[in-house]
């Protein structure tokens, strides 16, 4: 019930967190934490051998936009970054045991 | 924030999957190379029955025939000469003990290369060529090449050439830690990386002879034995490192070092698994 | 110091087919190094074939044409054993030569 709930709700707060980041002031304590977060995860990725490029260059992006002064933007370039290094860690986990699919027997 | 979930529910969906079923049937946990290397072999010779088996190291050559007649002409006058000379030159030049790369190799170095990579049982780890040859440079008090320009590969374009024609006999010890090092670089070869989502495999097992863009792709079955290659698109002499390195980087995944225990495993159970095909290095490739 | 021009000619009946591949940088002056600087222009202008003291192939190049070169032509009116000059010219002024014999 409460997760029929939260589906229900879910999309209303990614909205509202949207919206919120999409406005220019956003903070510089939000960005810090975003970037932190996208770090961590890209440095993850990397002791799994399999860190993306796309990541490095997203959060160089956020990088130059936080520097800029521009923390509304910089946070969502972090957030991206930060989704982009999972996916590179959702990827080497689950090839651990997929690459075999490709395995020529 | 629509990845992020997206994520989130993928990766719970993975793991409800993976309680769901056993042990996928069919995957042996005994690591047997013979075996492989003959699937790799059949596999190749059957998708591609018109292709004589020491043909496939000839790469996008072997898979299209306009690229055959073009590339006969080439090797009248190959690219690839000037690097040759260059290594040539430099293989007996004297270090500044006085010692050469003669003195680190059987053979002083000739006829040697479709040894390479071994397995080094006193270190535990694979042995490439281009590794070899700079320890050689570090023993004698010289800095090492970096692995991907014009000194190292013009080193190992003279080393294949004095090897054209003989077939690699790369060998893997009885030895747990070796059997491991040819596992983890089949491995490598099979596993999806970087934001395309590609692996060797993708392209070099699904896909030899058609095209990526502009360019036909060649079949993993005898990939190295061409190496080091003058490739047109970068206007030079490019190593093993140097594929490795770029073809990471071209599907968006930050590539390791060069000569990172992943290439040097990687690079051992692809030369093993074209065993027999004879070495056509240095090569020419668009 | 070796040529930096490598000919091939031979001839069959009353054709001659030349080969040549050059070695040169060919800059074309629009290439940033790592630095992000420039790499100036530094390319072949002009590229000559003689034959019996005339031109029998002549090429005015620029910056398109790609590092190395290789040039392949045919033509009429040579027998084997005789000369054939390969000269060049690049925009720093710099020149090399050499003679083949025609097989």
């Amino acid at each position: 019930m409460r997760n029929g709930m939260l589906k229900a709700v879910l999309p209303l707060l990614l909205l509202i967190a949207g919206a919120t980041s999409a406005r220019a002031e956003g903070s510089e304590a939000d960005f810090k934490t975003a970037y932190a977060a996208a770090e961590a995860a890209n440095k993850e990725a990397g002791a799994l051998r399999n860190q993306w490029t796309t990541t490095a260059a997203t959060l160089a992006e956020a990088k130059k936009s936080a520097d800029a002064g521009e923390f509304g933007k910089a946070t969502a370039s972090a957030r991206e970054a930060e989704a982009l290094a999972k996916a590179s860690i959702f990827q080497a986990t689950s090839e651990k045991e997929r690459w075999k699919d490709m395995e020529i027997r | 924030m629509r990845p992020r979930s997206a994520i989130q529910l993928a990766s719970a969906a993975l793991a409800l999957a993976m309680l769901a079923c056993a042990a996928p049937a069919g995957a042996t946990d005994k690591v047997d190379p013979v075996a492989d290397a003959k699937a790799f072999k059949k596999f190749f010779t059957d998708k591609f029955p018109k292709v004589k088996l020491e043909d496939f190291v000839n790469g996008p050559y072997s898979m299209n025939e306009d690229l055959h007649r073009q590339w006969e002409e080439k090797e009248q006058f190959p690219p690839y000469e000037f690097s040759l000379e260059m290594g040539k030159e430099m293989f007996s030049k004297p270090f500044r003990n006085g010692k050469s790369f003669e003195d680190c190799f059987p053979n002083k170095g000739i006829g040697i290369r479709q040894n390479y990579p071994y397995f080094d049982e006193k270190e535990g780890k694979v042995v490439t060529l281009e590794l070899a040859l700079n320890r050689c440079r570090e023993a004698n008090g010289e800095p090492a090449f970096s692995y991907v320009r014009d000194e190292m590969a013009a080193l190992t374009a003279y080393m294949a050439f004095t090897s054209r024609g003989k077939p690699f006999d790369i060998k893997i010890p009885n030895d747990p830690r070796a059997l491991e090092a040819y596992q983890k670089g089949k491995e490598y070869f099979y596993t999806r990386r970087g934001q395309l989502n590609f692996s060797c495999a993708t392209c070099h097992v699904q896909s030899p002879g058609e095209r990526i863009r502009a360019e036909v792709l060649a079949p993993a079955l005898g990939i190295l034995n061409a190496m080091p290659i003058y490739r047109s698109e970068w206007s030079g002499m490019g190593t093993t490192s140097r594929r490795f390195t770029t073809c990471n980087s071209q599907i968006r995944g930050v590539p390791l070092n060069p000569q990172d225990d992943e290439y040097r495993n990687l690079e051992y159970y692809l030369s093993y698994v074209s065993n027999g095909l004879p070495i056509s290095g240095p090569g020419a490739r668009p | 110091m070796a040529s930096t021009i490598r000919v091939r000619a031979t001839s069959s009946g009353e054709t001659t087919e030349v080969q040549a591949l050059i070695q040169h940088p060919m800059d074309s002056g629009f290439v940033k190094d790592a630095k992000g600087e420039i790499i100036p222009p530094h390319f072949i202008q002009q590229l000559t074939f003689e034959y019996d003291g005339k031109p029998v192939f002549s090429a005015d190049w620029g910056g398109g044409v790609s590092k190395d070169p290789y040039v392949k032509f045919a033509f009429k009116g040579a027998k084997k054993g005789d000369d054939l000059k390969v000269s060049w010219v690049d925009n720093k002024g710099a020149t090399d030569t050499t003679t083949a014999k025609i097989q």
